[in-house]
């Protein structure tokens, strides 16, 4: 038990809480129903506070470990403190991958869950929740064994529920077969935003992985210019020495805070003309490893540090198909305002899921991240946030650091459903978190 | 609680009818801030600062009644303040703060203490309250309003100066002494302010006087980029730093034309 100041990956707003590292389901119960005020966290890989409570009680997850044999048709147990790094190391060499993955390695298997996170296969494969089979959650009310079967309810909740619903311990993974640890990738370079926007829409059916890097700082015809790498996994048929190997641990590492202003209008604009004038103009079936093509930042250990002190913030939106132009005005808003923006990631999402706040829905997803300093930038991001609620599109909550309450209620109209299941099992509102309190989750 | 920008939802405000108070108050509420309490020393002017925030995007305001003459009331003061806002408090302003004229008091021991009083021992006594109340919670702000006239003393203003200076001073020493909390203070040390403060003042108008809005701006800023000192207009950093550093025949030839 320690008093810890912490913040998500952004480094912006801290808060001071308690830590717990809890060993086991009974401590994570014990600990429940006795205090008020707690919030489960993993490796504090989401940007904003939602793994954090000012004051109160910051439920350490990476005790509660533990990974199964992997069955025959890919069925795995895990620990919800196991990260998707560690559950890589075992599965790959025996010929399994997570069947969802975001851009880092890690983060934990509960917080995957509670943040329902996807990855460049979500057009194909949906969410991490939809490949979860059951999970085992700590509640103030109970400890309940729960699945898309078994009280759907709270499964669901629980899925982009932001640890609100209880303390996710333990829960069963379905995963996906490989042949190899490389992926075919193919790359391409467009000058422009309608270009990338064009053929994604097209062909990204035919690709297991899609995802676009947009450059938001470039102005008129190329505006939004991009490179789109789209890939398959490659089967051992498609490579002279197949191997199976688990990715290394990273070599590289930030060793102290950049200065604040390092990332700035100047500095990225050089860094994304190198960034698209390096990518091939046009190129196919290119092997990279796992972990080169899924998780390239996790080859530098602390890279947030290179926003400094200020640290940075993550703005990233969903709209449907119908209001494709959002994500055009997105851009053009950014790239007209002097706002530094790193590239920006753009997709396509496919299905929703049934949770009430998971976050993707069919159609596009734009992901900025944006260094904190310029004066524009709170005012910017409140536009678009305008831009966005008008379109019908929502926020992510687990990169979210500066929304405001009024718009959640609009971006997420089922809030009120998730509210229920929050108070069903947790009636006193004992699970809260410093995004719960600024987004007015809580339900009170 | 305060976003990523510094921009906090509940804001507790002593001294919340003073024109700098009011104007940071209208800038906070139009960008993130939905709770307000108030508190000063006139029910009326504490009723229409309030209003004036609702005006500008708050949802809950709220107004506490005392006088910063008497330092016996600075921890009610504030913890009817917090209890006001019901919940996470994200940001304290202290506002408080009296200027007077110089000549007419400096002969008075009873406006002397008065001065001292209202600029120094109060608010230091509400900061300790305040210290307390933030750190038990787990974070929060704390926005200091200093002066640069604390900065280098004006013959023709010591008393408010040196007052103020003793506030800066210790804020300082708090603001290190809450490494590590959660807790930050940051001081903000505006120049000449156009302001019903300042209003009735023989002094003429100094250059890098400003209005109110643009002090609020900068605190804006300043709340945003979390640095200890912030300076209304920002160029006063560096003219400070000139004048505290000049030789005193000087100082007194510039300062008391």
């Amino acid at each position: 038990m320690t008093r810890q100041t912490l913040s998500g990956w952004g480094r912006t707003n801290p808060s001071l809480a308690t830590v717990m590292n809890p060993a086991n389901e009974t401590d994570v119960a014990e600990l429940l129903a006795s205090t008020r005020g707690v919030i489960a966290r993993g490796l504090g890989r989401s940007y904003g506070d939602p793994a954090q409570v000012s004051g109160g009680v910051v439920v350490d997850n990476r005790a509660l470990g533990g990974i199964s044999e992997i069955s025959h048709d890919g069925v795995v147990s895990v620990g919800a403190g196991v990260s998707i790094d560690e559950l890589l190391a075992m599965s790959i060499p025996q010929g399994w991958f997570v069947p969802v993955t975001p851009g880092t390695r890690q983060v934990t298997m509960g917080g995957a869950f509670a943040a329902d996170v996807h990855g460049k296969n979500h057009h194909v494969d949906g969410s991490f929740a939809a490949h979860v089979r059951s999970l085992r959650i700590v509640t103030p009310t109970g400890t309940y064994d729960v699945s898309p079967e078994r009280d759907a309810d709270l499964f669901w909740a629980s899925a982009g529920g932001m640890g609100l619903t209880g303390i996710i311990t333990s829960l069963t993974l379905q995963m996906m077969p490989i042949e190899t640890d490389q992926v075919l990738v193919d790359t391409e370079r467009f000058a422009n935003l309608e270009g990338v926007m064009q053929e994604m829409l097209s062909r990204d059916k035919d690709y297991r992985y899609s995802v676009a890097w947009v450059d938001c700082m470039t102005k008129g015809a190329h505006m939004g210019r991009a490179i789109l790498t789209r890939g398959r996994h490659a089967r051992a048929s498609d490579l002279d020495e197949p191997t199976l190997k688990a990715p290394a641990s990273p070599k590289l590492f930030i060793p102290f805070d950049a200065p604040s202003g390092l990332l700035n209008v100047a500095s990225v604009r050089v860094f994304n003309e190198v960034w698209f004038r390096s990518a091939p103009k046009r190129q196919e079936r290119e092997p990279q490893s796992l972990s080169s093509f899924f998780h390239p930042l996790d080859g530098v250990r602390d890279w947030n540090r290179l926003y400094g002190r200020r640290g940075f913030v993550q703005y990233q939106f969903c709209v449907d198909d119908a209001h494709a132009n959002t994500v055009v005005e997105a851009i053009s808003r950014l790239s007209s305002s002097g706002v530094a923006s790193f590239l920006a990631v753009l997709k396509r999402f496919g299905a929703a899921n049934p949770g009430p706040l998971s976050f993707p829905v069919p159609g596009w997803t734009l992901a900025l991240d944006l260094p904190v300093g310029p004066r524009a930038l709170p005012r910017v991001l409140d536009d678009l946030d305008s831009m966005v609620l008008e379109a019908g599109g929502r926020i992510y909550f687990a990169k979210d650091a500066r929304l405001g309450p009024e718009k959640v209620r609009a971006m997420y109209p089922r809030l009120d459903e998730f509210l229920a299941v929050k108070h069903r099992v947790d009636p006193e509102g004992r699970l809260t978190s410093d995004l719960a309190r600024r987004l007015n989750l809580e339900g009170s | 609680m305060e976003n990523a920008f510094g921009q906090p939802q509940n804001v507790v405000v002593l001294g919340g009818s003073s024109d700098i108070a009011r104007a940071i108050t209208k800038k906070l509420c139009s960008a993130r801030t939905h709770t307000v309490v108030l508190a000063g020393r006139n029910q009326e002017l504490l009723d229409a600062a309030a209003n004036e925030a609702r005006e500008y995007g708050a949802t809950k305001t709220d107004t506490v009644l005392f006088d910063a003459q008497d330092s016996g009331n600075a921890a009610r003061t504030v913890e009817e303040s917090f209890d006001k806002v019901g919940g996470h408090v994200d940001l304290v302003i202290i506002a408080v703060g009296l200027l007077g004229e110089q000549l007419d008091i400096e002969n008075s021991a009873e406006e002397a203490a008065r001065m001292v009083n209202v600029n120094f021992t109060w608010p230091a006594a509400a900061l300790a309250e305040i210290r307390h109340r933030l750190i038990s919670q787990g974070g929060g702000r704390i926005l200091v309003i200093s002066s640069v006239a604390a900065i280098r003393i004006r013959r023709s203003m010591y008393l408010y100066g040196g007052a103020k200076a003793g506030l800066d001073r210790m804020c300082i020493g708090l603001a290190d002494s809450l490494e590590g909390t959660g807790v930050t203070l940051q001081i903000l040390r505006p120049g000449v302010v156009r302001s019903k403060m300042t209003a009735g003042s023989s002094q003429k108008e100094i250059p890098f006087t400003t209005g109110v809005n643009e002090v609020a701006e900068n605190v804006m800023r300043g709340l945003s980029s979390g640095e200890l000192v912030i300076w209304s207009p920002p160029i006063l950093r560096y003219v400070f730093f000139v004048l505290r550093h000049l030789p005193a025949k000087l100082w007194k030839f510039i300062a008391d034309r």
